[in-house]
């Protein structure tokens, strides 16, 4: 393998709308998501496991008795912390299930059963009797108790950051916004549940763990399993040819997936599948921590800041770190000279966080962008025009030049297209029948990343046709096709000249899809293995031959920060009546680098604002601090946006190419269309109603008379 | 003791005959298999998923004896004979012209609430057919116009976590229209 | 779930002898509660008796005993009872209130009996691991200073504060329906308004029926042509989902008076609520924003709230008062 300094490409297929080569399986429902793949793929009569889940906060399991369990038909075996196989590492608190009796939160796996049947799995896990020694628990994230200070924030960021005089700069500001704001508990709910097949076999002398596994990564699964396992990474393979969404939530292993290898490990070769439940969902799969934001922003009566300061308190778990990046966008997204932003944390006896899309930017900007609205109205000036005076020249955080920022394009063409100039300056100046109808607008950022790790294999194939292979994952995302289009575009070659092999930890190493970069990580290491392999081989090269490659960094790109950038405009309506909320038009403009695929890159901007609006209206994951697990677990009590909520939503971007970033142009649009959405509906309702609302979801009783 | 003795209480098994995508499968169930574990994990058919087992979301969603139905809540047994159509048997000859639309919208992108959708789809127009109001129809005994609202309404039962719902809504507008 | 027996009756008579005989039998329509409930633990029967093949599906006209009535059989899909010409014309809050439940697939699936004897959606009732005396009575109710956004503000009890989910009940009860029921006894019929109670000390008795009665008919009697209806249903989105606060409202003017006026709430107690007080008070008068109003506080002077529930008083207000002046051309729709 090389690493190979890539050259930008020739759009040619890039640009254009190719179809989803996999359009057709997905209409007719035959495309195989983990769970559906059968003995002609190695998925033989395979055993159905149950999770048991603990049905306290804190404390110890002092007994499991799996005699009724193992005395309904069908069920084969009962495993659980006296006879699990066990693990030959524990530090990662989450994988580690069943190596010992402690219970370090509610829903956490206490047993699992298997089983000839789901049904008898099911029945089976119902009569698994535990018994505990509870202890006394804390699930209820407050601002007394989120006190503690993290090392870092995800991924890797400083906890604080603090320069200039804020508290002088606040002190003497002329205008001064200061309020909390609060996002809840979220649940990503990809409606694929999180689901893995496992079986073990022997090969060559080997130990080797098969399995199909609805994630993000297939690699990142291989590297978080096999050293707990005690395995090398080539012993372990995994599949994810369909994945039905992930939203960050199939990002990393959770402990399903070491549940379904350990229960593998007892079958004698004989595979098990397990498919968690939609309820278990809230306790097992990740979610977004609730937030609170304390914000103050000193401004000049000009509009123009002179202090922001963003104080996040937010929750981890005892069981494992997780540290959302709150304040991130606030250290970058405005020009003022005293800055300061802190994350405190509450470590609580719940269920793990982890990533849930544009972790940090979607409840920081939430309340970065409602300051923002009210800083306007403080100023009486017009959110565009206050956002325009707030430009940086130079990022805020690294005092690097950004390569491309275009918020302010975002945003006047954004205007332009959504009428923002007939706005009336006041709120709840318009009633249209029985509702009130207002306009708000946010402005939205996301980091551009590429992850190291990522290698791309090409190989000749007869008549002129190529192999591309990288482990990567479609989730939805369009990656199959856009890949295609990238291979397609470096090799100069037509796209059904392009076999692309992707989702097997057999092929090349890929990271995780998530936090926006897959295309930009996976297309650059496509286009060094084509273009080397152009050079090693040539335009006609005989068949079976190939090259493979990773894309080498590109020091000059040091220089700058990359961001991509957007503008959300909503329109919002308030029934006088009830409250209730609607939001018949929603539209971001967006400046992302090339779009590769409009079809496809409209969809995942689309579909980020959906996800944004419904956080916006719906999204809320009750949990209950006297028991310590989410309440509202389930598609019927914790809501999410259905046909009837989506109105005119749409996307738009700007036509521009950002070569400094991926030799495509690219820069990765996965999250950008939820960050500052919810800010942009919110801002909308305070203008249809005159009433600010500084907690989400936007709820009918909020705007009750 | 009168009825029809479907089980015992020692085997839970019972055969049941279901005709799936037109072709007809005698199979063993348990009384408590529902009609899409039955389909899935039994007869290995697919294309209805499983998104929470629980009738909230509408994944599972099939054409049983031709209306628009959920099996995650249906048990098998209380279905023997019936017929069922998945999104994999809907198109005569390739894909039906609901599914061509979706590709055409991009009424997708993670595509496991579109087998779902598309048979959601197919059940709602012909209920349209049929002269069904919707809780958005604003005069109940006028003829339905099919408007952009109705859709929307009508096809709430399918949840789509990716938000593909503008595209859905397109590809169901032009379906409609023939 | 259980193992269970399944049993399909020949007649409704056989489906009650079979489950007056054996305790642990539930009557199996739709489907669409009990088989989500099979699979949580919160229902476990030994033995599901099929009523769904039964011939209890006709809507007809009949003479009852006090004139014409709609019957409407027990295993009417929801979706054709609401799509049914008569019920459109003569009964919209009926029709109304159907389309506002569920979604397009389970009206389908769901029966008229099946969706009056629903249970509720509170979350601690679904979760078997938390106490719910109405799942299992003498447990406690984690509902009492738990997550409460859909808690009932009438009618509740220390032992349960929950609300009957059933959008179909409650325009039922505005349009004076009842319940036709066939029990060991015979058959016997019961006001929609008495069907469901509210939980007192027993909150596991949803209903006043025995296990063993089954609904096989509802009964609407027939109203006047002048008689206007409608259904007005807040939720926490735009469909597919259970009400904070409906309200079902019938209304007959005289003039600019009312003549007779029927109020029916949902989301707001353990069953339908009839708001009869509220009736009275509107009865002879004029449909004023400020006349409705004082009538549904005159309602809700029991009402009792906290943190999660405050905000229904207004809602219920607001709602009302807003149906009304629809239904009396006040205000464009």
């Amino acid at each position: 393998m090389t690493e190979q300094r890539t050259r930008g490409i020739a759009p040619r297929s890039i640009g254009t709308s190719l179809d989803r080569v996999d359009g057709p399986e997905k209409v007719t429902g035959l495309a195989a998501y983990a769970v559906e793949h059968g003995a002609d793929e190695g998925v033989s009569a395979p055993l159905s496991v149950w999770l048991v889940t603990s049905t306290i906060a804190k404390g110890r399991v002092s007994r499991v008795d799996p005699s009724r369990a193992l005395a309904h038909p069908g069920v084969t075996a009962v495993l659980d912390h006296t006879n699990a196989p066990r693990l030959e590492q524990t530090d990662n608190g989450e994988l580690a299930i069943l190596q010992d009796d402690r219970v370090g939160f509610r829903g956490q796996v206490v047993a699992l059963v298997l089983a000839e049947t789901s049904e008898a799995a099911r029945e089976g896990a119902a009569l698994v009797e535990v018994s505990y020694e509870p202890e006394p628990h804390e699930a209820e994230l407050r601002e007394d108790n989120a006190t503690y200070k993290p090392d870092k924030v995800n991924p890797a960021m400083e906890t604080d950051t603090d320069e200039g005089d804020v508290d002088a700069a606040l002190a003497s500001a002329p205008v001064l916004v200061e309020q909390t704001y609060r996002t809840p508990y979220e649940h990503n709910n990809p409606l694929e549940p999180h689901a893995t097949v496992a079986w073990w076999a022997e090969h060559e002398g080997r130990e080797v763990l098969s399995m199909f596994d609805s994630t993000q990564g297939v690699h990142g699964v291989v590297q978080a399993l096999a050293p707990m396992l005690g395995l090398e990474p080539d012993q372990v393979r995994v599949r994810a040819p369909y994945v039905g969404g992930g939203f960050g939530s199939k990002g990393e292993a959770h402990a399903h997936v070491m549940a379904t290898v350990l229960a593998a490990q007892t079958t004698g070769g004989r595979p098990v599948r397990l498919a968690v439940t939609r309820q278990q969902m809230f306790s097992l799969t990740g979610y977004r921590t609730a937030t609170i934001s304390h914000m103050r922003l000193g401004a000049g009566a000009d509009g123009r800041l002179t202090a922001i300061e963003h104080a996040v308190q937010e929750q981890t778990s005892v069981v494992r770190e997780f540290a959302e990046q709150t304040a991130s966008p606030t250290r970058m997204l405005y020009a003022a000279p005293h800055r300061r932003t802190s994350h405190r944390l509450a470590r609580l006896d719940v269920a793990v966080p982890s990533w849930m899309r544009a972790p940090g930017e979607m409840p920081g900007m939430f309340a970065h962008e409602v300051a923002m609205d009210e800083l306007a109205v403080a100023c009486g000036l017009d959110p565009i025009v206050l956002r325009e005076r707030n430009e940086p020249d130079l990022d805020p955080e690294t005092g690097k030049p950004f390569n491309d920022r275009r918020l302010v394009e975002c945003l006047r063409r954004g205007a332009e297209r959504f009428g923002w100039a007939d706005r009336p300056p006041e709120p709840r100046a318009r009633l249209d029948g029985d509702w009130w109808i207002g306009t708000g607008v946010a402005s939205a950022t996301y980091p551009a990343m590429k992850q190291p790790g990522n290698t791309a294999r090409v190989t000749s194939l007869e008549g002129g046709r190529y192999e591309v292979a990288i482990g990567s994952v479609d989730i939805g995302t369009g990656a199959r096709t856009v890949l295609t289009q990238i291979a397609a575009d470096a090799l100069d070659v037509a796209p059904t000249d392009v076999e692309l092999a992707i989702a097997d930890s057999l092929l090349p190493s890929a990271s995780v899809a998530g936090g926006s970069s897959g295309t930009s990580s996976w297309g650059s290491a496509i286009v060094a293995a084509a273009q080397l392999f152009r050079a090693d081989h040539g335009a006609v090269p005989a068949p079976g031959l190939h090259t493979t490659a990773s894309a080498a960094d590109d020091p000059a790109s040091e220089a700058y920060a990359f961001h991509s950038f957007g503008a959300v405009f909503a329109e919002a309506r308030v029934n006088r009546w009830t409250g209730e909320v609607r939001v018949p038009r929603l539209h971001g403009v967006y400046s992302v680098g090339r779009v590769i695929n409009p079809r496809t890159a409209r969809s995942q901007l689309v579909g980020g604002l959906v996800m944004g609006l419904s956080a916006a209206l719906f999204e809320e994951s009750h949990r209950d601090p006297r028991f310590g697990h989410v309440v509202t677990q389930d598609l019927a009590t914790y809501h999410v946006a259905s046909h009837a909520d989506v109105l005119d939503v749409d996307a738009e971007w700007l036509e521009e190419s950002d070569e400094a970033f991926t030799p495509m142009g690219s820069r990765g649009i996965g999250e950008i269309g939820i960050v500052g959405t919810a800010a942009a509906v919110a801002n909308a309702t305070f203008h249809a109603t005159g009433t600010r609302v500084r907690s989400l979801p936007l709820t009918a009783d909020h705007f009750l008379e | 003791m009168p009825g029809v003795v479907r089980g015992t209480g020692l085997t839970m098994d019972i055969e049941i005959d279901l005709v799936v995508d037109g072709t007809t499968h005698s199979l063993s169930v348990d009384t408590r298999t529902t009609l899409l574990d039955a389909l899935r994990e039994r007869l290995q058919v697919i294309s209805p998923k499983k998104g929470c087992d629980h009738g909230q979301c509408g994944t599972c969603t099939v054409l049983l004896d031709g209306r628009r139905h959920l099996t995650c809540l249906a048990l098998a047994v209380a279905h023997d004979g019936a017929e069922v159509v998945t999104a994999a048997g809907l198109g005569s000859d390739g894909l039906h012209p609901v599914q061509r639309s979706f590709l055409t919208h991009d009424g997708y992108q993670c595509g496991y609430c579109t087998p779902g959708q598309v048979c959601s789809a197919v059940g709602m127009l012909d209920e349209v057919a049929q002269g069904h109001p919707s809780h958005v129809t604003e005069d109940l005994t006028a003829e339905v116009d099919l408007d952009d609202a109705e859709i929307r309404e009508r096809m709430s039962g399918n949840l789509c976590r990716c938000g593909a719902y503008p595209g859905i809504l397109a590809a169901v507008r032009e379906a409609a229209r023939g | 779930m259980r193992a269970l027996d399944y049993r399909r009756p020949e007649s409704a008579q056989e489906a009650v002898e079979l489950v007056s005989s054996h305790p642990g039998a539930r009557y199996l329509a739709g489907g669409s509660n009990l088989v989500d409930h099979l699979k949580l633990g919160v229902a476990a029967p030994d033995v599901l008796v099929d009523v769904s093949r039964l011939p209890l599906d006709d809507v007809e006209e009949v003479e009852g005993e006090d004139g014409a009535v709609l019957r409407i059989g027990a295993n009417v899909r929801n979706s054709d009872l609401a799509a049914h010409p008569v019920v459109r014309s003569r009964f919209p809050v009926v029709a109304r209130a159907t389309l506002a439940g569920a979604s397009g697939q389970i009206r389908n699936q769901a029966t008229t009996a099946g969706n009056l004897l629903q249970r509720t959606r509170c979350v601690y009732f679904q979760d078997v691991t938390t106490a719910c005396n109405k799942r299992k009575p003498g447990t406690g109710c984690s509902a009492l200073g738990g997550y409460a956004r859909y808690n009932a503000i009438l009618g509740a009890s220390a032992h349960c504060v929950t609300t009957h989910p059933s959008d179909l009940a409650v325009g039922l009860a505005a349009v004076d329906a009842t319940v036709v029921v066939l029990g060991v006894e015979g058959e016997r019929r019961i006001r929609l308004e008495d069907l469901h109670r509210l939980p007192g000390d027993r909150p596991e008795a949803d209903t006043t029926l025995a296990a063993s009665d089954l609904i096989t008919a509802v009964e609407l009697p027939m109203v006047d042509t002048d008689t206007r209806s409608t259904y007005a249903k807040v939720r926490d989105r735009a469909s597919f989902a259970f009400a904070l606060v409906s309200v079902a409202a019938t209304l007959r003017m005289e003039g600019d008076r009312v003549g007779e006026v029927r109020i029916a709430w949902g989301g707001v107690a353990h069953k339908p609520w009839r708001a009869r007080r509220a009736e009275a008070a509107l009865t002879g008068g004029g449909i004023e924003e400020d006349a409705v109003r004082a009538a549904v506080d005159e309602e809700l002077a029991t009402a009792t709230t906290d943190d999660g529930t405050a905000y229904k008083v207004a809602m219920v207000r607001n709602t009302t008062t807003m149906t009304l002046l629809r239904l009396a051309g006040e205000v464009r729709r």
